[in-house]
């Protein structure tokens, strides 16, 4: 339908990058808000100030909405991907069934604690009580990403398995949790989705400041959330880093077509921008010199293997150039907001919650930072290619034969569409109808303890 | 026991699992809208919303467990049904997904019940055991062709024009209406609820005559379609008789409006035996006549650590399901309403 002819294999990989892509956006919320969450309630605990408990709650209520599209979509994936990569599943079935099955006890330790938390509200005489039901959730939500990052960072570098001829032999159900992708791999992928969290909670607090409704609360809130972002962001640059240097080392074909780097050298320079002609010609681009050895292994005198050294039919697409430096064009507006931020909050505090570029900033930053996670993945995926399983197992062969897919295709898209759309208003709804400072006059918690 | 028979066993549980917590869900999820368009809505809809806000989240969890554990016992599984099941399996993802989404956004979305939102959550309560049940119909060979190359396909016509796939469909819609409507007498009676409880009552009631009725039906539809597993479904006849006798004391306790929590019981305990009757005679196959447990199970380094993972997640999994059911369930004053959320 869309193809010239059917080829289950390009639908499934459309379909599932479709289903994926739609799915991060609420996994993300999912494992950075109930974090936020938690800071926000113990804040409140500890200072004794309603204003950050009222926080905790009103983040509680949007977040249930997040979670339940969260949910469906991560069913949707699970079974898509036994639908759509049955011979992948397979052998991912003998090899790396560990995570998987321990990411749905996440799950479960989660949904269990979320219902607790969001109806224990006024039960437990001890407030510390109730917090304490938030950090299960907390814990469940991030181990589930740790766990299919996991899976996915075998992906990328299998590893506890031996392979004979391209078939997987003996395996070692933990040693195959321990690639070499996973540290690097995990430790983003959390970092970045409490960055992004905070960043989408700021920039509610930010809109309520530039409409000029500026209560204390919305002060308190985007004080935290913004001192958390820029933390978050720092140690999520400086992890960025690493996974260079871990691409340099066992993705070698990844690093060198996302900078195209095409001969293999010493004092590599890093290619920003520019466009690559037919003939493999970078046209406009800015070249940086010895930057990309740097990248890749911390020495501007180190080797940087390039495309020269890769098989033609192992290369990646050449386009992830663009997904990367795009990722890093959006990284360096968010590192501006955050610098001016932290610079108003030290220098000339009263600007922090009235200057309307820094607000509009901020309100910008959560879109890029969503945004950025996107590409990142896009990046990262279509960079494996042409491997489902880097070394094992090429994207064609896993994919099913099904027809259909087109089809299936469609209708997918139409329902993240409606789910997407519906989510969207109920949201905005939500937060429109009810605003912080009517809930706190109708909580008679005006004062807000201290400050 | 060997490996393949404490993996398909774990699975299994986690399935009958999965059965009674989306069968209560499903159903009142029906009930709800049932009673609205019967003008009934303001006597059980308390009792039903009480009791679905905080677990709704867990219930589907069962179902993830289920299939995600699936690949890991038995890798070859994802390969047959996953090829065959592209179809059914995507309708009942988007169903899943329209269900479980719609009923967050009518339930903590400020626009409460709309009455398009109610027909979604009842409606689609109903077509997702329609849908999951085929799997089950599937497992018993026929559906499928597999040919010299090893590719699978599905024979769709066959689904649809089969008498054994429709018997399937119609025990599984009346069983979930039959298991939620008990759970809820036991549910309404706890929260002291007389009006929810007599409606209810009458659901449960109406129920029962035609889940056994359809019962049989299974019955001689799997006698005519797989002979095999029928006649070892006879050598655990008596677990079939024992599922019958619960289902008699069941009905009697709520037709007494007697001990309702252990009248629940029994009723766990008649789809508890049938459930294993009918799974122990399905052994060894998983799907007739392709795949056996024994096929390609898991290699054995990667069974010990699944089971040992599974042993240990029961250590952090049951005593949360303990705590989740103390303060929702056995709780009375919030299972009365008198605590707010
Ligand atoms: C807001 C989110 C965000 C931010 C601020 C950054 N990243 Fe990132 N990045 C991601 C979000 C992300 C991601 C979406 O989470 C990815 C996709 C796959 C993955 O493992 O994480 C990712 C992947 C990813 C990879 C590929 C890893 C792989 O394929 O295995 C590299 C090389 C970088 N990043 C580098 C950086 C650098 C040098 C950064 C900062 C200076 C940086 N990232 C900041
Ligand atoms: C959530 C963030 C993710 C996004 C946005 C994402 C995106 C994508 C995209 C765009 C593709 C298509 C690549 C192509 O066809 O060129 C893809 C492929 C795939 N991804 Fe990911 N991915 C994500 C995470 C994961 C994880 C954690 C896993 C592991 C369980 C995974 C498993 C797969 C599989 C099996 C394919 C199909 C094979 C392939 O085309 O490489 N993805 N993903
Ligand atoms: C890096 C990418 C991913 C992250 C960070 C992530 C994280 C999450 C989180 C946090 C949830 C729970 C939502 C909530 O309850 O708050 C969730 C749901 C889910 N995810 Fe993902 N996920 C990712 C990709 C995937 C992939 C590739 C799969 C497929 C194997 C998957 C399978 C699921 C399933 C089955 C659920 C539903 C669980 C339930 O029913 O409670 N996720 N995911």
């Amino acid at each position: 339908m869309l193809l010239a002819s059917y080829d289950p294999v390009m639908y499934s990989r459309m379909l599932t990058g479709l289903t994926l892509a739609f799915h991060i956006i609420f996994a993300t919320i999912g494992v950075g808000v109930p974090l936020m969450i938690a800071l926000a309630e113990w804040i409140g605990i500890r200072r004794n100030d309603e204003h950050y408990l009222l926080m905790a709650r009103r983040w509680a209520r949007g977040f249930v909405i997040t979670v339940a599209v969260g949910v469906v979509t991560g069913t949707a994936i699970g079974l898509q991907l036994s639908l759509l990569w049955p011979s992948f599943m397979k052998v991912a079935g003998q090899s790396i069934a560990i995570p998987l099955f321990l990411e749905t006890f996440a799950f479960f330790f989660e949904a269990i604690f979320l219902g607790i938390y969001l109806y224990t509200w006024d039960r437990f005489k001890n407030k510390m009580t109730h917090f304490w039901m938030l950090i299960p959730v907390v814990i469940g939500s991030s181990a589930s990403a740790f766990f299919i990052t996991v899976v996915n960072a075998f992906m990328n570098a299998p590893a506890g398995v031996t392979v004979v001829d391209g078939k997987i032999t003996d395996i070692s159900p933990f040693g195959a949790m321990l690639s070499p992708a996973m540290p690097t791999k995990v430790s983003h992928v959390l970092i970045t989705a409490y960055l992004t969290c905070a960043f989408i909670l700021a920039a509610i607090s930010a809109w309520s400041l530039l409409k000029g409704r500026n209560h204390v609360y919305y002060k308190k809130a985007l004080k935290l959330t913004m001192i958390s972002a820029s933390v978050f962001l720092l140690s999520s640059a400086i992890i960025g880093d690493l996974s260079g240097k871990y691409l340099a080392n066992y993705q070698p074909e990844k690093l060198a077509a996302m900078e195209w780097h095409f001969e293999t050298s010493k004092q590599a320079p890093l290619v920003l921008g520019g466009i690559l002609t037919e003939d493999n010609e970078i046209k406009y681009g800015i070249k940086i010199p010895y930057a990309l050895s740097i990248l890749a292994h911390g020495l501007p005198n180190a080797e940087v293997t390039g495309l020269n050294d890769i098989p033609a039919d192992e290369t990646p697409p050449l386009w992830i150039h663009y997904l990367f430096d795009l990722k890093m064009s959006f990284v360096a507006m968010m590192v501006v907001v955050a610098l001016a931020f932290l610079l108003l909050l030290w220098r000339k505090r009263s600007l922090v919650y009235s200057n309307k570029w820094l607000l509009r900033g901020i309100i910008l930053a959560a879109p890029l930072a969503m945004l950025t996670i996107e590409h990142g993945w896009i990046f990262a995926e279509v960079g494996r290619q042409p491997w489902i399983l880097h070394g094992i197992m090429r994207t064609t062969e896993g994919a099913t034969v099904s027809d259909h897919v087109d089809t299936m295709l469609i209708v997918f898209a139409l329902l993240y569409i409606v789910l997407g759309l519906t989510a969207i208003r109920v949201l905005t709804r939500m937060f429109r109808n009810n605003r912080a400072e009517d809930e706190i006059a109708a909580r008679g918690i005006e004062g807000g303890g201290k400050q | 026991m060997s490996y393949e028979v404490i993996g398909i066993t774990v699975l299994w549980v986690f399935l009958f699992g999965y059965l009674i917590v989306a069968s209560i869900d499903f159903g009142a999820g029906f009930f709800s809208y049932y009673s609205t368009i019967t003008g009934k809505r303001h006597l059980i809809n308390n009792v039903i919303e009480r009791y679905l806000s905080p677990v709704w989240e867990v219930t589907n969890v069962f179902l993830v467990f289920f299939f995600v554990g699936f690949v890991g016992f038995f890798p070859d599984t994802a390969y047959y049904y996953g090829t065959a099941l592209l179809l059914p399996g995507s309708v009942a993802i988007i169903l899943l997904a329209i269900r479980g989404s719609y009923y967050a956004f009518s339930n903590y979305g400020s626009k409460k019940d709309s009455r398009f939102y109610l027909f979604l959550y009842g409606a689609s309560g109903l077509l997702i055991p329609a849908s999951l049940s085929t799997v089950l119909t599937i497992s018993e060979g026929g559906y499928i062709a597999v040919d010299d190359n090893n590719q699978v396909t599905f024979l769709f016509s066959r689904l649809f024009t089969s008498t054994y796939s429709w018997t399937v469909v119609l025990l599984a819609l009346v069983s979930v209406l039959y298991i939620s409507a008990m759970f809820l007498c036991y549910y309404a009676n706890r929260a002291n609820d007389r009006g929810a409880f007599e409606v209810v009552r009458k659901y449960a009631i109406a129920w029962s005559g035609p889940t056994i009725l359809s019962s049989l039906l299974v019955f001689f539809a799997i006698r005519g379609h797989n002979a095999g597993h029928f006649q070892r479904m006879e050598d655990y006849a008596w677990m079939f008789v024992l599922s019958f006798i619960c289902f008699l004391v069941a009905i009697y306790l709520v037709w007494a409006r007697k001990r309702l929590g252990l009248s629940f019981i029994f009723v766990l305990l008649q789809f508890g035996f049938a459930f294993f009757g009918y799974g122990a005679g399905h052994l060894p196959y998983i799907l007739y006549p392709y795949l056996t447990i024994y096929d390609n199970f898991t290699s054995e380094p990667m069974a010990i650590a699944l089971i040992s993972v599974f042993v240990l997640g029961l250590l952090l999994l049951i005593p949360s399901l303990y705590l989740l059911m103390r303060l929702f369930l056995f709780d009375a004053n919030y299972v009365q309403g008198k605590r707010n959320k």
